[in-house]
């Protein structure tokens, strides 16, 4: 299930804007690497490209790879719909469809695909809130709509669809920061037991959430506004924490920056 | 002695509170009326309109033969019969309008709010729309006139009396689609994708369902305008005093079209026939104004 992402001389552009440089990641698999820099460093514009989530933008342009255990998500014949569907993504702000119920929301990615057998859908349901570790807190209530949950209930019930349709990787952009700090808590639990099964790349402002969760960080900068964002340097999040290898990174993790 | 400092009321400096002054009270006190005079303004005619239209014609409905009967064999001075034939004409002419003009409204709004962005077809698109929303519904039933029947060589209609009045309602449902798919966060658009749910079927099963309660109430209320509309019905269809339920030919009566011919007849039950279809009307809008809201609220996206 889990694979690896590599990426290779990554640039990112909104329309002239060359927002992201020269980007060069290796995401090894069953690991969590945590993206962490100042705002508007380009971090989750990165996070977006990996699973051509940056397209969606008027006039976002992509260049350089991105490879799927060595297969290129841009090449010409991909159809960014089947990308998606194996990268999957949670966003910063819980996101429930609010038409539809709790049950229905983390199935809403194979019912839309075509699946009908409501035995399998259920299945696919408990086990996927379960490994959102939501199930006890839901099962009673599973067809109330989503958005009668709290903002962490909702954002691990957006996990648990994220991961109800089997993605081989899972994207996170700050999934904590609209969150009080038990539901951050059970959020990085999460994480640290999806990892088991899951590619993970979480983007963060929270560097102690860095350190904690995640096992290799990469550090993103920005020389100047209007500028592109760069990638100053990526290692085991140990390594980067306490003994990182380039002054910036040194500096924005000691607080000293941004 | 000291009592007197320890006393709490006394203070060593100014107070940092005071009254509301003179000046203040005097623009509160004005603005307040001008409000109070505005909103009796308002209210007034229409309270008197409902009032005349109640009292006139509450009477002549409450005869069952109203709901069931057309004025079929009837003379102009002669009592009784119904406004059947007219309510059908009207619900008829509005649902056939209705048919053609939703779908394609709500597909002009989909693709400005969802495939246009800021190309030049959408641009010249919302254009014509704005142009079409500020159509007086007299040239929509002269056009139509002019290139169903004169060119076209139909008789007229009903159903020409739909077409102009689709017209008259596709640019209403556009703007409330479109102001509705809006307010769709994208985020829920950009939670879709992630999923890999391709984009058309996003809007089907996403975009249209979270906004289907605006959407809805909007349709409804358009439908309740046009069909109070009178121009079209004067000019693409002659009346019929009896029941006709051919869509594509011949004269069919509808409500307006009833009034301003009865007001023409000077009798007592001209006079009856004019209210109790005015009031009739009144009725069928109100009761799709209400339907609107009940729909909204039953499909609105629930959080309880």
């Amino acid at each position: 299930m889990a694979k690896r992402l590599d990426i290779k001389d990554l640039n990112l552009f909104y329309g002239k804007f060359h927002a992201v440089e020269n980007v060069s990641l290796a995401v090894p698999p069953r690991n969590v690497t945590a993206f962490i820099g100042p705002s508007g460093c380009g971090k989750s514009t990165v996070l977006r490209s990996l699973n051509r989530m940056h397209e969606v933008a008027p006039g976002a342009r992509v260049e350089g790879k991105v490879l799927l255990d060595g297969e290129d998500i841009y090449a010409s014949t991909v159809d960014p719909v089947e990308v998606r569907r194996t990268i999957g993504m949670v966003f910063q702000r819980p996101n429930p469809f609010p038409t539809m119920s709790i049950r229905d929301n983390v199935v809403a990615g194979l019912k839309l695909a075509g699946v009908k057998n409501k035995r399998e859908l259920d299945e696919v349901a408990e086990r996927s809130l379960r490994g959102a570790n939501l199930w006890n807190e839901v099962k009673d209530r599973l067809d109330r709509p989503g958005g009668s949950l709290s903002g962490g209930q909702q954002q691990r019930l957006c996990i648990a669809r994220a991961i109800a349709v089997q993605p081989d990787v899972l994207l996170m952009d700050e999934p904590c920061s609209a969150l009080d700090p038990i539901s951050t808590l059970a959020i990085e639990d999460l994480i640290t037991e999806l990892k088991k099964d899951y590619t993970i790349v979480i983007v963060t402002h929270n560097m102690q959430q860095a350190a904690r969760v995640s096992d290799q960080t990469a550090f993103f900068n920005l020389l100047g506004v209007g500028q592109p964002g760069q990638l100053i340097e990526a290692d085991d999040t140990e390594k980067i924490f306490s003994n990182p290898g380039q002054k910036a990174t040194e500096d924005y993790i000691s607080g000293r920056f941004g | 002695m000291s009592t007197n400092l320890a006393d709490p009321t006394r203070l060593a400096t100014p107070p940092t509170f005071q009254a509301v002054s003179l000046s203040r009270r005097i623009r509160n006190g004005f603005a307040t009326t001008l409000v109070w005079g505005a909103f009796l303004i308002a209210i007034i005619p229409l309270v008197w309109v409902l009032y005349t239209v109640v009292q006139r014609g509450f009477p002549v409905i409450l005869d069952g033969d109203w709901w069931q009967k057309s004025l079929s064999g009837l003379l102009a001075r002669q009592q009784g019969g119904g406004a059947y034939h007219a309510i059908y004409g009207t619900l008829v002419q509005g649902l056939v309008c209705g048919i053609i003009s939703v779908p394609i409204g709500i597909m002009i709004a989909i693709y400005l709010v969802e495939y246009g962005g800021r190309s030049k077809l959408a641009k010249a698109t919302t254009f014509m729309v704005d142009i079409l929303t500020g159509v007086p519904s007299i040239v929509a039933a002269l056009f139509v006139y002019t290139v169903w029947i004169t060119y076209a060589g139909m008789g007229r209609s009903a159903f020409a009396v739909s077409i102009a009045l689709v017209l008259l309602m596709v640019p209403v449902v556009v703007r409330t689609t479109e102001e509705m798919l809006k307010i769709v966060p994208d985020e829920l658009r950009e939670a879709s994708y992630a999923l890999g749910i391709p984009k058309w079927k996003t809007i089907v099963k996403i975009v249209i369902p979270t906004a289907l309660s605006g959407i809805l109430t909007g349709v409804m209320l358009a439908l309740a305008r046009v069909m109070g509309e009178t121009a079209p019905v004067l000019v693409l269809a002659a009346y019929a005093p009896f029941i006709n339920y051919n869509l594509f030919d011949g004269p069919m009566a509808s409500l307006p079209l009833m009034m301003v011919n009865e007001r023409n007849n000077p009798t007592q039950a001209g006079f009856e026939r004019l209210w109790g279809a005015a009031i009739t009307l009144v009725l069928i809008i109100t009761l799709f104004n209400l339907l609107a809201t009940v729909i909204s609220r039953a499909l609105a996206p629930k959080t309880k």
